[in-house]
């Protein structure tokens, strides 16, 4: 198990290089010059350019350029905001909490709706049922993230006016982060109704980035329910006289859901990109806004620092998908 | 069956919440969808107009401002001011009782006065000043690029409640600059306050001002918080609390302002002001924005350094056509490089008439009977003035087609756009510029001088002996009156000589709720709330 584990997590290590590689390269690959992209100042005299230049360590090889940028790395330094002029590190921990709890209810909506409807879907197959989650998922998948949470706002915030419009609570609230997770901050402060805002502002949001991995987790829960329903030992557990309920719960769910489980790994990376559009449009302050702005603004440090932390974590999700996967499945531990 | 199951999850979550929250909303709290974060807190270090309205506009006041709605200069702080004969010195009387805010690490011991005048002043303008430099990386760049200390000699304290500048020359558009977002007056008291207790940087991160807003809090990219400042000089607001709530899409704004989240929203999309018109919960306010949106000719190269080539294309544009296509409505036809709404615009000028056969004829006489083929550089990106550079470019292209000119359109990426037009390599080009003090100069210098020919802000290279004597003498001149006869002298050659076909100022939209009293737009685009009421 632990030869398992080392091997998989040496595999992050290129990955990682990979990614550092690419964010490094990025300052010398956008149009225009590095020291003024970096600092952000034009028209600078000689003298200043001469020493930002050597500050950045633009004047050296480019290899040790990037061991440098490298050793930054590991040591936390991702630099700072040209704009604010606070560290990267810092902007990002402090916002990526509102990220977190937005991507956790994303994904636990796409697991309690997808999953059963992917079941039941599969267990109906060319049922009526079967084509409307199929068509309606499909609908779901293909949809514009962009559009469809301004749909979401016109009908439900501005027709109905059942639910805010926008931001994380009541302006009303005027709550300390303590955990930067608003349900549990808004309980916490004891103010009454701060919960109830905190959750009202969650539900467009958690469905507009939902909407996409929950489609995806019911397409593939079938495709994979329905392979296994016609392996032989499911018709033997039948056929033995188990009860329907406990071959579907306990035989065939059960290895269905290995596929499944890489799938939602790789849903990780769909949040993460689907949030900084949903965090746009709904206001939210976390991570996806905060890179948006970066872009608008030119503020590369932000925008170096923000992708290499947002694929990092995409890759670290992954490789504890893989070795929770290796738990489940003891043919993978064994064969890799 | 997925909609289903959301419409359940709907219906549950909703009994459990109850009632939303709005109903709960306090009466005078009014709350602005901004459009972004702030880059910091003290104007001093900023110019987008995305801070000036959450810093210099409700927490700090300068020694003179803008009357609300207009670009005229009024005092302020200053309750009155002097200047010399010789235009080399301007006095200021200070205003007595202005009382600065206070927070948990600081409550004011005493007035404003002469002090912050001179603290504020020489924190920009001093390189080895102590707060110069105490928020790592920050620089005046406005103050440098006003060229303030080119302009000001020194400033001097000459009792409590009187300082002078003295000015290297006569500079008539200095009092303009001194209202101006990066000369608001901080707290001297609060600095040396801050410096004591080791924690300098403070003052810039927990604004202290004088103005009618108090800062409360600030949550990036969320909200920022503001209260009524009970003993601000001009009069308490009306309102109790200012909240900005930070909306960068516009579609989300007009949403939130429709579901009553908020009372004021800033840059509405222009698809969306027909529906706002209708829309009765809200009133749509417009003014004509200080702004213009150009074509320039770079006279310096062929075909444009013939005057009757610059005057046919002039007359080949149908801008009444592209105020309907571009601006839809949202603009009116440009004559001169300044709008309407600045002091010294010349009315007397006649546009060139949209005149074909006469273009032709202008044409044929420069030689160019055949016809010729021009590059027209468009605008890349949307701007104030200009809403859709593309489009403008294939009206333009299609009118100056009807007397023999090919335009071919091309365009770069902005930032290598702006770079290249200072080089002086486009034929001809689309640009326009936004003014931000309310003074002429603020125009005809940095567009159309000769100095700015050499910076690259002169993008048609046309430096005109007669007009820079004129704008040169208008910015030494003292008197108003005097000024504008020299500026609207300098338009009527601009319209003969024709560096440009001035094509539109743009119109400004802020939608507000009905229950809001007394919201003013304002020229420079700010959102002042000193002075609005809310109704119920």
């Amino acid at each position: 198990m632990l030869g398992f584990f080392l091997r998989r997590a040496g595999l992050v290590v290129p990955t990682f290089l990979g990614i550092t590689l690419l964010v490094f390269s990025l300052i010398h690959l956008i149009p225009g010059n590095a020291v003024e992209a970096l600092s952000g100042e034009r028209g600078m005299d000689p003298a200043r350019y001469a020493r930002l230049m050597n500050e950045f360590g633009l004047d050296q090889p480019l290899y040790q350029q990037y061991l440098q940028y490298l050793w930054k790395i590991m040591q936390g330094d991702l630099g700072r905001s040209i704009i604010t002029h606070e560290p990267v590190l810092g902007e990002f921990l402090s916002l990526f909490p509102a990220t977190l709890e937005l991507s956790c209810c994303a994904m636990l909506l796409a697991l309690i709706l997808g999953l059963p409807a992917g079941v039941l879907a599969a267990l109906k197959r060319n049922t009526l049922l079967d084509y409307s989650v199929m068509g309606v998922s499909l609908t779901g998948y293909s949809m514009p993230i962009f559009w469809w949470a301004l749909l979401l706002i016109l009908l439900f915030s501005v027709t109905l006016g059942w639910t805010p419009v926008s931001g994380r609570i009541d302006i009303l609230f005027d709550l300390p982060p303590i955990t930067g997770l608003m349900l549990i901050d808004s309980l916490l402060s004891g103010e009454s109704g701060a919960f109830k805002s905190a959750l009202s502002h969650l539900i467009l949001p958690t469905i507009a980035l939902g909407t996409i991995p929950l489609a995806v987790i019911a397409r593939m829960t079938r495709s994979a329910m329905l392979e296994v329903l016609r392996e032989d030992y499911v018709r033997t557990a039948r056929a033995k006289g188990l009860s329907r309920l406990r071959v579907i719960g306990i035989h065939a769910l059960r290895n269905a859901l290995i596929p499944v489980i890489t799938v939602i790994g790789l849903q990780v990376g769909t949040l993460l990109a689907g949030a900084i559009l949903t965090e746009t449009i709904f206001s939210w302050p976390g991570v996806g806004k905060w890179l948006v702005e970066a872009i608008h603004r030119r503020d590369y440090p932000v925008v170096q620092g923000g992708i290499l932390l947002t694929a990092s974590i995409v890759i670290l999700v992954n490789l504890g998908v893989d070795i929770l996967y290796g738990i489940i499945n003891p043919r993978i531990r064994r064969s890799s | 069956m997925k909609r289903q199951a959301i419409q359940v999850l709907f219906t549950s979550l909703l009994a459990i919440l109850g009632t939303s929250a709005d109903e709960a909303l306090a009466a005078k709290t009014l709350v602005f969808c901004s459009e972004g974060s702030p880059e910091g807190f003290n104007p001093q270090f900023f110019s987008t107009g995305t801070t000036n309205d959450a810093s210099s506009v409700p927490i700090y006041n300068r020694l003179v401002e803008f009357a609300s709605g207009t670009t005229n200069v009024v005092p302020a702080l200053a309750e009155s001011w002097q200047e010399s004969a010789d235009g080399l010195s301007y006095t200021f009387k200070l205003r007595k009782g202005v009382k600065f805010h206070s927070n948990v690490k600081f409550t004011p011991t005493r007035d404003f006065n002469a002090d912050d005048v001179l603290f504020s002043y020489y924190r920009m303008a001093d390189p080895g000043h102590p707060f110069h430099k105490v928020t790592p990386g920050q620089t005046f760049a406005y103050f440098e690029d006003m060229g303030m200390d080119k302009i000001v000699d020194k400033l001097e304290k000459v009792d409590d409640y009187t300082v002078r500048f003295k000015l290297k020359h006569p500079e008539a558009p200095f009092i303009a600059n001194l209202g101006m977002d990066f000369a608001s007056i901080l707290s001297a008291e609060y600095a040396d306050k801050m410096k004591s207790t080791g924690t300098p940087e403070v003052i810039d991160r927990e604004p202290i001002g004088t103005g009618a807003f108090q800062f409360a809090s600030y949550q990036k990219d969320a909200i920022i918080r503001y209260k009524a400042f009970d003993a601000y000089w001009n009069g308490r607001p009306k309102i109790d609390n200012l909240v900005y709530a930070i909306t960068p899409d516009a579609a989300v704004r007009y949403a939130k302002l429709k579901a009553g989240e908020c009372h004021v929203m800033a840059f509405p999309k222009p698809a969306d002001i027909a529906l706002m018109k209708t829309d009765p919960a809200i009133t749509l306010l417009s003014q004509e924005g200080l702004n213009v949106g150009y074509i320039a000719f770079n006279v310096e190269k062929k075909p444009f350094d013939d005057k009757r080539v610059r005057q046919a294309l002039n007359m080949a544009v149908d801008k009444e056509n592209i105020l309907k296509a571009v601006y839809q409505g949202a603009g009116q036809a440009a004559l001169n490089p300044i709008p309407p709404t600045l002091w010294s615009y010349n009315k007397k000028i006649k546009d060139y008439p949209y005149d074909l056969a006469k273009a032709k004829d202008l044409m044929a006489k420069a030689g160019y009977k055949d016809g010729i083929e021009v590059d027209l550089w468009y605008l890349p990106v949307t701007r104030p003035y200009n809403p859709d550079g593309k489009r403008m470019a294939e009206l333009i292209q299609a009118d100056w087609a009807k007397i023999g000119v090919k335009a071919k359109l091309v365009t770069f990426e902005w930032g290598e756009y702006r770079k290249r037009s200072k080089g002086g390599e486009q034929q001809s080009m689309m640009f326009g510029w936004s003014g931000d003090n309310g003074d002429p100069d603020n125009f005809f210098i940095p567009l159309l001088g000769c100095e700015a020919v050499k910076g690259g802000g002169n993008v048609s290279r046309w430096c005109n002996k007669a007009f820079e004597d004129l704008v040169q003498k208008a910015k030494t001149a003292t008197k108003q009156a005097e000024r504008a006869k020299y500026y609207e002298k300098a338009q009527e050659i601009v319209k003969e000589e024709a560096p440009w076909v001035p094509i539109a100022h743009s119109v400004r939209f802020t939608p507000v709720r009905k229950e809001v009293i007394g919201f003013k737009m304002d020229p420079t685009a700010h959102h002042y709330f000193s002075k609005v009421d809310l109704s119920k």
